[in-house]
């Protein structure tokens, strides 16, 4: 018995050594031999250039990057749909100039420096461009690690302006886009809007303090209410993780304010509003785009009824784009597409469409001149989207129109575009 | 008794130094000249932080037979202090020095709190001392998050000079084996493990329980925080989310998993579990199932870690060799089992 | 009166976490082990109520059922993955205790997403909502409340009044005198744990109905808590343990209550250790002396 389990042990032993150094040479075998395969096909293209453009013309080689395990694996795998959609749709459509998109994945399973190992890994399989990475944290190590390699980066859910600019040393990282919000934008907008619309003279706040997104649209809600004299009566925070809101809760009861203002992600919104039920807590709530898919989320819908959020995207929007999306993502994985799959959708849009004005320049697929072509088309990007129209500022922060959300009988409507 | 032939000390200190120069010359030619493919060098850095943290982690565990869970407190203490201290210095000594002093000032720091944690902390036995080992790092860890002005907070703290390169990282990793090996094979080494095998009975022999707890909790941080300020140097940015307790317990596994005692088990198994995800990519979700199915089938059938308490040794090798022993000891065991 | 409110919010916190630890300080006291799996049994139980209950069986056979799987799941973890370790070193034994969480984790996100699903917590308690004096009472509250003490109640019988209780008391004094006085050491840690794992089934539909989510990381968090509370009260006291959870559940409100929300954790750990250094052993725990 005893023997026998040594000898298991070693074989253990021994499958697990050879399993790290057969996946070690192998991914570097694989390696080599994409870029080997791209060598030639660079040669090839020459060629190809000089005589005919060929029907096949090779293969475009894009990265994600994101979370498909761990905690934050539900943001991650909902924008990887949106990207794998987009890019079978566009193979489908004859791909871009004649090449097929190809995406390799890398899970970093909300970890930095597992991030900074799946970008230089994407780079190795020979990515010329990556979409990612989904939370802030991650995506904000993965920019400084890629400013000494340029490459073309858009992110489909990093809201924190960090992500694309830095203040300390008022830099901005021109290799990096977004297809999301960013938090100012958010908070000052739903602070307009209980102004106007709703007439609000009080209200709460109740956010995550351990998350950027969170204390980012915070931050500046609350100073727009300030500016607009609406006062703020009951300022609470939860760390993140937390699944009992019932103090924060009693004490905004207590307040009794017009708004409530949750700027926090669907799935805390749904605890949030059923056990605000419980505290006995009627105010109108307002939200940010975090609260897409929250109706699959919570038991009772009911609950958000007169709730109102701003969005980049409604699925009740009737124009052509959107309802074809949603046909789309509905046809493909059986289930209505939340925010992140609308945005990474969007984001691998928006990149395929640059390298597609670098692919029309006739630029070499691959080279350092092939990336500032990408990355000088994103910053040139001026065209209609899923989530709305899409050009970016000096910051490579998208400028778009918010849609705003309302519920009505446990259902979500659309209720105008607003701002912008 | 046959008379054994061995290598003098001095000498054993002159191979074990050309060896560990030639590795790390070596390396760096290889890693300069670009052998390696860009994860793979990525990996390569992050092995060595991983292996300074588990080798450090298994002097309180292996040695000292104790059960902290809170490692990456440590780490995140050396990590801030390390960061803060290059962006404060950046161009003004030669950055060699730079260097060195910031690896310095990070393990001094971490250092100091473990002196702070482990006087009251050590008081305690087994698991109470893992829950409060896990309680103050999870404190430091809100500390961080809550004093933005210093730490960057949760955004994060930026712009951390890129320091940590291949040489840094893997002189870092020799320095600490050899500085470990040498306590441990010190007398203070020797007390260490006393009170490991049997409280009681170093107490009576008049070995100071205290003051050697909290020595190896001390040298366990300090290389803790060295390891943090190569992370900080080698990933230019740091989040308090990466020194959470998911942190310690993967530390905590390297160790365990290595072999409790074996300071070669916790550099493989630190090798093995940091180059794991990215050799296993392409099982995607599968990945973190199989990884958990390997970590509970190894530590049923071989409980004591993969080395168990195994340690390597070239001088030992050679040794062997001189006295014509390396086939013979084999053969030796192969034979008891036969009998 | 929010005072009122933000006691009786403490109070229903509190006897969730005390449920939870008790299955956690049980198996501490008879194999010593930290069981790190024993909040993704919760996250489990969860599931397979909201499952049970998505397919329109009855809420009360969706409960029983999800907390019998509960009690299985816990006895095949503790045949496959904890026997063969019962002479090993203890850290061992924790890491596969690890491993274990991470297995029952990361198949749960396999199976049913990583996405969270939403608990049909008004099918089990209505949404009711009492006014006393200006303090809410919802309907939730109060069933928790009920019956977690009942629960703990049955358990105090059960350990202190039949033969399994004296068994497993017995062991976990000195399993190998219990072993020798003619006690069937293996069944009684089955049963413990089995015991352990329906309080855990309690607990996940009590934190279901006042949590209404399921993910597969629900128990990651909850396990943490649940450590913390046996702890605080002593680990391997069952008394202790229910102690333990109405203190840190108590505790998180009161911070949270003052407005110190983003310090609440630290709080938590903080009162844990003053509280160890002032009695190592914590609030019931008793002190063990060493023998030479």
């Amino acid at each position: 018995m005893n023997s026998m389990k040594k000898i298991m042990a070693l074989l253990l032993v021994f499958v697990f050594m050879v399993g790290v150094f057969a996946g070690c040479s192998s991914s570097s075998d694989s390696s080599s031999d994409t870029t080997s395969e791209t060598e030639t096909e660079t040669e090839e293209t020459e060629e190809a250039a000089e005589a005919e453009e060929t029907a096949d013309g090779g293969e475009i080689v894009i990265g994600w990057l994101g979370p498909q395990t761990g905690n934050v694996a539900q943001y991650g795998l909902a924008v990887m749909n949106g990207v794998d959609l987009y890019v079978e749709q566009l193979n489908a459509a004859g791909g871009i100039n004649g090449k097929t998109v190809r995406v390799v994945y890398y899970d970093e399973e909300g970890d930095t420096t597992k991030a900074i190992t799946g970008y230089n890994y994407l780079l190795d399989q020979g990515a010329v461009a990556i979409i990612g990475d989904v939370t802030t944290a991650p995506c904000t190590a993965v920019v400084v690690e890629s400013q000494a390699d340029n490459t073309p980066m858009i992110t489909a859910s990093a809201t924190a302006t960090s992500i694309t600019y830095d203040e300390e040393s008022d830099t901005v990282y021109s290799n990096m886009f977004r297809s999301c919000f960013i938090d100012p934008f958010q908070g000052t907008t739903m602070a307009d809007f209980a102004a106007e619309e709703l007439g609000a003279t009080t209200a709460a706040v109740l956010y995550d303090n351990g998350d950027t997104y969170s204390t980012g649209v915070y931050e500046y809600f609350v100073a727009e209410c300030e500016a607009l004299g609406i006062e703020i009566v009951a300022d609470e925070s939860y760390a993140s993780g937390s699944v009992d809101f019932s103090s924060q809760l009693a004490n905004i009861a207590a307040a009794d304010p017009d708004v409530i203002f949750l700027p926090v992600y669907y799935n805390d919104v749904a605890l949030i509003v059923t056990q605000a039920a419980s505290a006995g807590i009627t105010a109108t709530y307002l939200g940010v785009d975090g609260w897409s898919s929250t109706v699959d989320t919570i038991d009772d819908s009911t609950l958000l009824n007169g709730a109102y959020y701003c969005s980049g995207y409604s699925a009740e929007d009737t124009s052509e784009l959107v309802q074809q999306f949603l046909a789309d993502y509905e046809a493909e994985y059986g289930e209505i597409p939340g925010m992140f799959a609308a945005q990474g959708y969007d984001a691998a849009w928006i990149l395929c469409d640059a390298i597609a004005v670098a692919e029309a320049d006739g630029v070499e697929y691959g080279t350092a001149e092939y990336s500032q072509a990408i990355i000088d088309a994103m910053a040139a990007t001026d065209s209609d989207y899923v989530t709305g129209h899409v050009t970016y500022d000096e910051y490579n922060n998208p400028q778009k129109t918010a849609a705003i959300i309302t519920f009505t009988d446990g259902a979500e409507s659309f209720w105008g575009s607003y701002g912008g | 008794m046959k008379h054994e032939r061995t290598i003098p000390t001095p000498a054993k200190y002159l191979i074990n130094t050309v060896l560990t120069v030639i590795l790390l010359a070596g390396g760096t030619m290889l890693m300069n000249a670009g052998a390696f493919n860009r994860a793979t060098t990525a990996i390569i850095q992050q092995i060595g932080i991983y292996i300074i943290l588990a080798v450090s982690l298994n002097m309180v565990v292996g040695y000292l037979g104790q059960l902290p869970l809170g490692h990456s407190g440590f780490m995140a203490v050396g990590a801030y202090a390390g960061a803060l201290f290059w962006k404060a210095t950046q161009g003004v000594m030669p950055s060699f020095l730079t260097i060195l002093l910031g690896l310095i000032v990070a393990g001094l720091a971490a250092a100091l709190f473990g002196v702070i944690i482990g006087i009251p902390a050590l008081r305690l036995k087994g698991d109470y001392l893992a829950i409060i080992t896990l309680g103050f790092s999870e404190i430091i860890r809100i500390c961080i998050i809550n004093l933005p002005n210093i730490t960057g907070g949760t955004p994060g703290l930026l712009n951390i000079p890129k320091y940590s390169g291949f040489f840094v990282v893997f002189a870092s990793v020799a320095v600490t084996c050899y500085v470990i090996h040498t306590i441990m094979h010190s007398r203070h080494g020797r007390a260490i493990l006393s009170i490991r095998d049997n409280e009681i009975a170093a107490d009576a022999c008049g070995i100071n329980l205290t003051y050697y707890k909290v020595f190896t909790f001390a040298v366990s941080a300090f290389f803790a925080g060295v390891a943090g300020a190569l992370y900080a140097g080698y990933q230019g940015s740091l989040f308090p989310k990466s020194f959470d307790f998911m942190a310690s317990i993967n530390i905590l596994v390297m160790v365990v998993l290595g072999g409790m005692g074996s300071m070669l088990g916790s550099a493989v198994a630190a090798t093995v579990l940091t180059a794991l995800p990215l050799v296993m990519q392409s099982l995607s979700e599968y990945r973190m199932v199989i990884y958990s199915l390997l970590l509970i089938i190894v530590m049923i059938f071989k409980p004591s870690g993969l080395m168990g308490q195994y340690d390597f040794s070239f001088t030992g090798i050679i040794e062997n060799i001189m006295n014509g022993r390396l086939f013979r000891r084999k053969k030796k065991a192969g034979g008891t089992k036969n009998e | 009166m929010i005072i009122f409110q933000h006691l009786l919010n403490g109070l229903r916190l509190g006897s969730i976490y005390a449920l939870i630890a008790l299955g956690y300080s049980m198996v501490y006291g008879i194999i010593k082990l930290l069981n790190f799996a024993h909040g993704d049994i919760i996250m489990v139980g969860g599931y397979i109520a909201l499952l049970l209950i998505g397919a329109q069986v009855s809420p009360v056979i969706a409960i029983l059922l999800s907390i019998l799987g509960c009690m299985i799941l816990a006895c095949v973890i503790e045949k496959v993955a904890y026997k063969p370790l019962r002479s090993a070193p203890r850290l061992s034994l924790l890491i596969t205790a690890i491993g274990v969480s991470y297995l029952l984790e990361n198949l749960a996100q396999l199976i049913w997403g990583a996405d969270p699903r939403s608990f049909p917590s008004s099918k089990i308690i209505a949404n009711v909502n009492f006014s006393l004096g200006g303090v809410t009472i919802s309907l939730t509250t109060i069933v928790t409340i009920v019956v977690a003490v009942i629960s703990m109640i049955i358990l105090n019988l059960l350990v202190q009044k039949t033969k399994m209780g004296k068994a497993m008391r017995a062991v976990s004094e000195d399993t190998g005198a219990a072993q020798l006085m003619g006690i069937n050491v293996n069944r009684t840690i089955n049963y413990t744990f089995a015991i352990g794992a329906a309080l855990a089934g309690i607990g996940a539909i009590l934190y279901c109905c006042s949590v209404p989510q399921v993910k597969p990381t629900t128990g990651y968090l909850l396990g943490i808590k649940a450590f913390v509370a046996a702890v605080l009260g002593g680990i391997g006291s069952i008394p202790g343990a229910m102690l333990g959870g109405f203190a840190i559940g108590m505790a998180e409100v009161i911070v949270n209550a003052v407005g110190l929300s983003s310090w609440t954790d630290a709080v938590v750990y903080l009162v844990l250790i003053v509280v160890l250094l002032v009695k190592p052993t914590g609030f019931m725990g008793r002190s063990m002396n060493e023998k030479v």
